[in-house]
């Protein structure tokens, strides 16, 4: 019997042009009428696909029947029992490679827009001041320190914190949220949610101690001995740089600090607030994942008139998501595919002026399975630039590895870590997220956070590893 | 957490101050820095520790007002905190026996050059310091050097006081006399830091300097605090501060330093304009 179709419901957002000249978020999210016709698409599968395609395993059909019948605050709770931080993945998860690929409405028709409900359900609790701090286990007496505030970070803490350890972050900044603060732009991912996510986890009992750079204020191996477990997440923030002549010019960021600068620092705000930013016209960005487009989409609203993308691989290829691929090409910002910057150009004063670039064609596939950009000789042109933002990666920073005893990296610098438990070659550190698996996503970070929870939980209380469990495919997607 | 303990002025714009800082006490070294943000918008501003004391528990740190958040963080008074103090960053100052080692120091630059003196001479060198500064009235810190050193010299462009001329003239006496000197320590000015490079160089002295680029972060984040070293950039927060001063490229340095000028002339301007000398609450 045919249904009524109900076609995927859009968020309303912004204008295009209003919203490149400001900071706001660009999405307003569903209002209930939507949210609840939107979750009326589900077809509530006894065998659920979406779930599978989760990497934090949340019931998906169970938090939408709870939307569809209205009951949004119930929806919200049920997120939580699997994911700490929903407000954040349903703003950010790249659900259209997880749960909404696989989401079998979407083989005739378009995928339930599982995020838009995730979201829409976290926000309505949080305008509503329906957060409840769930019970606590009794106090354990044991004590774990978390280095790291990011999304991997705060999983571990929360969970642990739930389970009645005594729990203490150390980060190195003077914010929490690692790339949740200092990297996603506001436009993206507003701050106030970020806090109002730390704030859950402040209130479940744990302690943030900022400004700690572990390794330098204290090594691993000293809180080693006034901890009974450690976790490590402290991400992939070593910004990459191209290796071309003129690099160091003035104008030339990597996307960690201009994204920094902006974001943490408030450099739109100057000189309200201190830290300032380049007044750039003409912006190259060099790279084509999300860091890329919210590096371009922060030029754009930081004042500049002309921001164009260069990526090497063809539109296809791009690492990032489709819907920033979309919002920054709304925006005004240029796509140059194909291309690969071969110098910057600078003036006398040493500021960058200009980027030589080549056009590049795809021949065979490489190693990660994408057609290797190859350059076409003799296509070398030049373009004018005043600012240009190097996005093209991060590895990890060795700060940690280099000042402890034992701990041992892969050939990338990245932390060994178990896929199972997130323990490391030292027994009781355990380590999860982005310094791990190398830079990679908010929700696979907390996946790793949980299951490093519960082997720090087994090892502070003395419970044997449980047999490890045959792989399965789910597991191995999370590689 | 971070308060001032104790403020004194040593020189035109120029002011110490120690903080309440017990583990950063503790755990630093030689040749480190730390991070200071005065208040909720302030920036990041990177200051050498000048000194500490682990039973106090304090860092002291020593600086020129030179642009807004210097200026803003100069109006603190005893009792007042700074909002955040990061630290200890960079790599520990490598010390051992090297012999006779010349620690120069020009300008503010004395002040991170103290503690690399102090340890040198720790570590058996024999310590000869050369401290300078435009006139007499900016000369700082000569008590605290003369007991970190073997033997000190100064001197002031002016020459209103010690040896009328730059720390490097001093430098070049003494080589002249006959002097053999292992090792140089030069930090100040980049100006005077690649003078002095220049000079060794020609008597094949090996040469540490010690940089002070724009940071942002301080822990490898950001790049913004990349210098060429060797024809290799390297970041300062976390490969230097300091490093082999005959391979940096100070022209660069000097150029990335000046970045922001035009913001940081703004903001000083309306600084001043606006509050004049106190009220950073
Ligand atoms: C601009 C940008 C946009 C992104 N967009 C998306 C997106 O849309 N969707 C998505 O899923 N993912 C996105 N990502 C990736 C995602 O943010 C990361 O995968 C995720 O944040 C990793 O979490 P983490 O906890 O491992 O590390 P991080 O978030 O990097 O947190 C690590 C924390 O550890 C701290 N730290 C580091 N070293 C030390 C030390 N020695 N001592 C103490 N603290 C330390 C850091 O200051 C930081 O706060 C984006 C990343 C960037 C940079
Ligand atoms: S796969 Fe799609 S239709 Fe089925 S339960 Fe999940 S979201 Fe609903
Ligand atoms: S200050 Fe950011 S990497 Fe050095």
């Amino acid at each position: 019997m045919p249904r009524e179709k109900i076609p995927r419901q859009q968020m309303p957002e912004q204008e295009a042009d209003v919203r490149r000249h400001n900071f706001k978020e660009v999405p307003f999210g569903f209002t209930p009428e939507l949210a609840q016709r939107e979750a009326s698409r589900c077809l509530f599968c006894k065998k659920p696909k979406c779930v599978a395609g989760c990497p934090v395993n949340i019931d998906i059909p169970a938090f939408i029947r709870l939307i569809k019948e209205g009951d949004f605050d119930g929806a919200a709770k049920k997120l939580k029992e699997e994911n700490a931080l929903p407000a954040i993945c349903g703003r950010v998860c790249p659900q259209e490679e997880q749960c909404e690929i696989v989401c079998v409405t979407g083989i005739k028709d378009e995928p339930v827009a599982i995020g838009r409900l995730e979201r829409f359900a976290a926000d309505y609790e949080r305008d509503n001041n329906l957060v409840t701090i769930p019970k606590k286990a009794p106090a354990t007496g044991k004590k774990a320190a978390i280095v790291g505030c990011g999304p991997a970070g705060l999983t571990v803490a929360g969970e642990l914190a739930k389970l009645g350890h005594d729990v203490t972050i150390y980060e190195a900044l003077h914010q929490p949220g690692g790339v949740l603060m200092y990297g996603i732009p506001e436009f993206r991912l507003p701050k106030a949610i970020v806090n109002a996510e730390v704030d859950y986890v402040k209130k479940l009992g744990v302690e943030i101690i900022y400004n700690a750079v572990i390794g330098r204020y204290l090594t691993v191996d000293e809180l080693q001995g006034q901890y009974d477990s450690i976790f490590l997440g402290t991400g992939a923030g070593l910004p990459y740089f191209m290796n071309i002549p003129g690099e160091n010019l003035n104008g030339v960021y990597s996307a960690n600090e201009y994204l920094t600068r902006s974001n943490l620092m408030r450099a739109y705000l100057f000189p309200e607030y201190d830290t300032p930013v380049v007044q750039s016209k003409k912006v190259a960005v060099l790279g084509g994942g999300n860091v890329a487009m919210d590096s371009a989409r922060t030029a754009l609203r930081l004042g500049a008139e002309e921001v164009n993308i260069i990526y090497r691989r063809s539109r296809k290829e791009m690492p990032a998501r489709i819907e920033e691929v979309h919002h920054a090409e709304e925006e005004g910002v240029v796509m140059q595919l194909l291309t690969n910057p071969t110098e910057l150009l600078g003036d006398e004063e040493g500021w960058v002026k200009g980027m030589r670039c080549i056009r590049m064609e795809l021949g065979e596939p490489d190693a990660s399975g994408r057609r290797r950009p190859v350059p076409i000789e003799g296509s070398e042109f030049e373009i004018e630039v005043d600012t240009v933002v190097v996005s093209i990666g991060n590895g990890a920073n060795p700060l940690i590895p280099q000042t402890t005893e034992g701990l041992d990296t892969n050939k990338w610098g990245n932390i060994i870590a178990d896929d199972q438990t997130c323990v490391t070659s030292k027994p009781g550190v355990y380590a999860g997220g982005d310094i791990v698996i190398g830079a990679a996503t908010v929700i696979l970070a907390m996946g790793a956070g949980k299951q490093a929870s519960q082997a720090m939980h087994r090892y502070m209380m003395g419970i044997p590893e449980p047999e490890p469990e045959p792989k399965d495919d789910k597991k191995d997607d999370k590689k | 957490m971070n308060k001032i303990v104790m403020k004194k002025v040593l020189s035109e714009g120029v002011k110490e101050f120690e903080i309440e800082s017990p583990q950063i006490a503790k755990s630093r070294h030689a040749g480190q820095f730390v991070i200071v943000r005065a208040n909720e918008k302030g920036e990041r501003i990177p200051l050498t520790i000048a000194d500490a004391n682990v039973e106090k528990g304090t860092i002291t740190l020593i600086f020129q007002e030179v642009g807004k958040s210097t200026m803003l963080m100069g109006s603190f008074n005893e009792g007042d905190s700074f909002l955040d103090v990061v630290g200890p960053l960079g790599k520990p100052t490598h010390t051992e026996n090297f012999g006779t080692v010349v620690c120069m120091g020009g300008g503010i630059g004395v002040a991170p050059m103290h503690p690399i003196a102090q340890a040198l001479k720790q570590a058996g060198n024999r310590v000869i310091a050369i401290i300078g500064a435009r006139s007499k009235e900016l000369l700082i810190m000569e008590d605290r050097i003369k007991a970190a050193s073997h033997e000190m010299h100064i001197s002031t462009d002016d020459g209103s006081f010690g040896v009328h001329g730059f720390v490097t003239d001093v430098l070049q006496s003494l080589i002249d006399k006959g002097e053999k000197v292992d090792l140089c320590v030069a930090i100040g000015p980049v100006p005077m830091m690649n003078a002095s490079c220049k000079l060794t160089k020609q008597y094949d002295i090996p040469t540490v300097v010690s940089l002070n680029p724009i940071m942002v972060d301080g822990t490898g984040m950001c790049g913004a605090c990349r210098v060429t070293v060797g024809g290799k950039t390297r970041f300062v927060c976390v490969d230097g501060p300091e490093f082999n001063g005959h391979e940096v490229d100070f022209v660069e340095l000097v150029k990335r330093q000046r970045a922001y000028l035009p913001q940081e002339r703004e903001a000083r301007e309306q600084y001043q304009h606006e509050c004049g000398h106190h009220n950073h609450h």
